[in-house]
């Protein structure tokens, strides 16, 4: 089984205040990871060192056994590191095909031609078609991203990440901001992802983590808790006292 | 959860999505409006015979005020310097024209050359620190060049500048006229050249990235884009096109002085910009057209005066028309649309 | 010596009218290049009241400090506010803006020249230290400035209001969830400020000058001083005035051939190796 994620003392400081401290995340390679922890844990703080946003006070970080700790953030995106964000981050001025046309255009390596215009290349905008088809989208192909529903904003960030065929998606809360009823429909979604996709999931949906995940990791104060199976963390004292405890929905 | 249209109840998935893709890309094409718009400076040339160096002028402006969208209103790189590259192009003109080499081609193919060079090392400044420190860095290497022009005025001419330079015809077979009648000709056909490259810029693929990258720097690394490349890639060619049309202005005024490298250039390149509207290519055109017709119909009015309009109009524009004339209208046309699609939903 | 001694007291007078440029900047992340107007408002204020009504010098600096604060005070709450929100580019634009309508309304009302000023006997002439002659006046304008700087320092560091400042420059969002009244503390910053910039402007008319074109003459200066000292830092605007005072008049007396270039290039120097400025704080 091999390792397709993976952090060796993972340190980042700010100033004196260690948001993530000494932390080994070992993720296999099909694997479908969840990472839960109270507010605060530094849950998104470690998702920017994997992707490259932020660079770390010390440690490695390594993707596919290739290091990267000193990649910048879109060189690992092209090797297959893709991440969404908490907060979308979408383009509110472009329509939903370009957006999601204009992801799947960089992954061809369209991005520095300049002559001769996107809707001729073909090839990408009928990906993106698909894709939006694929997340029920494709009614909205021309509307404005501002213009939508939160709930549909979301899709549309899961939509830019699998326009970019990622080997490793990291996604971060999903369901944030979401109703319940959406939010299945988003998880179907994730769901279907073909098994070579591994993916890390940061979720607060308890439900829905203990549906999704085959492992799970507990993120508190900056350092890695417990690793284990859903039933395992379950089940465990400690994390029912830290975090479990609390309520969710 | 989708409320069914027209779209989703056709019944072939395939011809479903094959009817969102061939809409694509319409946008592309070239408009009806858009011909209409190109009519206007043939249509001038018929109409105002007596005035054709104040229409090079508004054809000259409207080439820098491109420029300037090219970097802003695409890329989201605010100048308070862009007078820089179009100095550097007027100046290059100037130097080479003092010094008998006044073919107008190859004067703009090295104003664009020169003004692309110092755009190209300039860029690197621009692609750290925070907006306020970028904008100090491009007002700060428009001011280090008027005043090295300055200090050096022997060679530049300084405030009083270079008269009489030397222009040869174009091709060869086009001698520039003291009406400014081939002058006009030859700028709007230099300025149709390079609006339609520049429109094939932004439609393309790179023009599309840049238009994300100024609506959401930080995707785009997300989305695998090295965004510096882009940033000084469209830097290089916008300081290249503001280098030609401080090219033009020299050739059809055979006369540069300082004024092409000060601040009020710049900053009056800004509201020309925000007056038509950024990011639509055709803002600067309109914009430039607006602004320079009204200056010379305002300009037997005290100078003073005239900048009292200009303040006023860059206030209330900010305030309450943010979009400038294209972007209103835009605006206008969204919100008719909206209006109507719910019109038509309502039982 | 001389050289260094009259650059301080230039870089006294820029750190005078830039240091509420600095603070509202840091403070409502504002690009206001209109600031020097409020510069230009003061040194009007002391010309007028001085010049035709007989008031003398030093009692009319209070008015150049009530009248600037006052009308910072009016446009902030009419438009400033209105565009807190807005982009960095919106409001350089509208700051331009105010800065040719009060460029124009000075030219109408003033006329272009210069405006003459007469300082009273007990501020002129100067005397001789061994290799240094001192100005009174610009003797009088180092200890002003100076203690404009402690009181200002004192103020932030020791005061309620200085303490909602500082928190308020450090994040908004929790300032107001601890109750403190963001509004009304940008507002005083605000009246603050421009005041200062007045105060600046009056004791600059002797060195300076004072004519319409001042908020634009000068505007590099502030922004210069500002972005070298690092927003929202007071003491930092206070080093960079004093470096940029001294650099520029040693510049222009030893190598006036280059004059202004140097400053540029060594500001665009300094912002490339360290965009938060000399004395910053660098975020993120």
């Amino acid at each position: 089984m091999s390792i397709a994620l993976q952090t060796h003392g993972l340190v980042r400081r700010f100033g004196g205040f260690a948001a993530t401290d000494h932390v080994n995340l070992s993720v296999a390679a099909g694997a479908r990871h969840a990472l839960i922890g109270p507010n605060g844990a530094g849950k998104t703080t470690l998702i920017n060192l994997l992707t490259g946003y932020l660079a770390p006070t010390e440690g490695r970080v390594s993707l596919l056994g290739e290091d990267v700790t000193r990649m910048p953030q879109h060189q690992r995106c092209r090797r297959g590191l893709v991440r969404t964000f908490q907060i979308n981050q979408l383009f509110g001025d472009m329509t939903v095909l370009e957006s999601v046309a204009l992801a799947v255009g960089e992954r061809h390596g369209l991005g520095a031609r300049w002559w001769k215009p996107l809707a001729a290349q073909a090839e990408a905008v009928d990906e993106a078609a698909l894709i939006l088809e694929r997340l029920g989208l494709l009614s909205d192909a021309y509307e404005l991203t501002r213009n939508l529903a939160y709930g549909r904003q979301r899709l549309i960030e899961i939509a830019l990440a699998l326009a970019l065929r990622p080997k490793v998606l990291l996604l971060d809360e999903p369901a944030a901001g979401v109703p319940t009823s959406e939010s299945r429909e988003l998880f179907e979604v994730i769901a279907q992802l073909p098994r070579e996709v591994t993916i890390v999931l940061i979720e607060h949906d308890m439900d829905l983590v203990f549906r999704f995940a085959d492992r799970i990791s507990v993120l508190v104060s900056g350092t890695l808790l417990l690793e284990d199976t859903p039933e395992v963390i379950a089940q465990h004292p400690r994390v029912r006292e830290v975090y479990l405890g609390e309520s969710h929905g | 959860m989708t409320t069914p249209s027209a779209i989703d109840a056709a019944p072939d998935r395939a011809a479903r999505i094959s009817a969102v893709t061939r809409r694509f890309g319409r946008g592309a094409r070239w408009q009806p409006l858009e011909y209409l718009f190109w009519c206007l400076p043939v249509a001038a040339y018929f109409l105002f015979p007596g005035n054709y160096l104040l229409l090079s002028q508004i054809a000259i402006t409207s080439l820098f005020a491109l420029s300037l969208d090219l970097i802003f209103g695409y890329a989201g790189i605010i100048s308070l310097g862009h007078a820089a590259f179009f100095g550097v192009g007027a100046y290059t003109v100037g130097l080479l024209g003092v010094r008998g080499v006044g073919d107008p081609l190859l004067g703009l193919a090295l104003a664009a050359l020169l003004a692309a060079v110092l755009g190209f090392l300039s860029s690197f400044l621009l692609l750290r620190g925070s907006e306020l420190a970028r904008l100090m860095v491009t007002l700060g290497v428009a001011l280090m060049l008027y005043e090295l022009a300055n200090k050096f005025s022997d060679v530049t001419g300084g405030v009083d500048g270079i008269p009489g330079i030397e222009v040869k015809p174009v091709l060869g077979l086009f001698e520039f006229d003291l009406f400014g009648r081939v002058g006009y000709l030859y700028s709007v056909l230099v300025l149709f050249a390079l609006f339609w490259l520049a429109r094939r810029l932004v439609h393309s693929p790179f023009g599309q990235s840049l238009r994300g990258i100024r609506m959401n720097a930080e995707r785009m690394p997300a989305l695998g884009v090295p965004i510096n490349r882009r940033l000084v890639a469209i830097y290089t060619v916008g300081a290249a096109y503001a280098g030609v049309a401080g090219a033009l202005l020299a050739q059809t005024n055979q006369f540069v002085s300082l004024a092409v490298l000060s601040f009020e250039n710049s900053a009056d390149l800004l509201l020309i910009l925000i007056l038509g509207g950024t990011g639509r290519l055709y803002g600067g055109l309109i914009g430039a057209i607006v602004f320079i017709v009204a200056k010379h119909v305002l300009s037997d009015i005290n100078p003073q005066y005239w900048h009292f309009w200009l303040g006023l109009a860059l206030v209330l524009l900010v305030m309450f028309a943010r979009g400038g004339i294209l972007g209103t209208a835009a605006q206008w046309l969204e919100s008719r649309r909206q209006r109507a699609q719910q019109a038509a939903r309502a039982p | 010596m001389t050289i260094v001694f009259d650059g301080i007291a230039f870089g006294m007078l820029l750190f005078l009218i830039s240091v509420g440029l600095s603070v509202t900047l840091g403070l409502m992340n504002f690009v206001n290049l209109a600031h020097g107007v409020f510069a230009m408002v003061g040194g009007y204020v002391c010309v007028i009241l001085l010049n035709d009504q007989g008031v003398p010098f030093l009692a009319t600096i209070p008015f150049a400090v009530m009248v600037p604060a006052l009308l910072g005070v009016v446009l902030e709450r009419l438009l400033y506010r209105r565009l807190y929100e807005a982009s960095a580019l919106d409001q350089v634009l509208f700051s331009l803006g105010l800065v040719f309508i009060a460029v124009a309304t000075a030219h109408y009302f003033f006329g272009a020249r210069q405006q003459p000023l007469q300082l009273p006997a007990f501020l002129s002439g100067q005397f001789h230290l061994p290799g240094l002659d001192v100005g009174i006046y610009r003797l009088f304008l180092v200890v002003a400035g100076l203690l404009v700087a402690l009181l200002l320092q004192w103020a932030v560091v020791r005061t309620a209001f200085g303490a909602r400042l500082r928190a308020a420059v450090d994040n908004q969002r929790t300032a107001r969830g601890l109750g403190i009244d963001v509004n009304r503390v940008f507002m005083l910053t605000f009246a603050l400020g421009s005041g200062l910039a007045g105060l600046g402007g009056a004791l600059g008319v002797e060195i300076l000058g004072m004519d319409p074109e001042f908020p634009v003459k000068y505007l590099v200066y502030f922004l210069i001083v500002v972005t070298v000292g690092g927003t929202g830092n007071i003491l930092g605007s206070l080093y960079a005035a004093l470096l940029l005072g001294v650099a520029d008049v040693a510049g222009k007396y030893y190598v006036p051939q280059i004059g202004a270039f140097i400053i540029y290039a060594i500001m665009v120097v300094i912002l490339i190796y360290r965009p938060q400025g000399l004395f910053g704080r660098a975020h993120h």
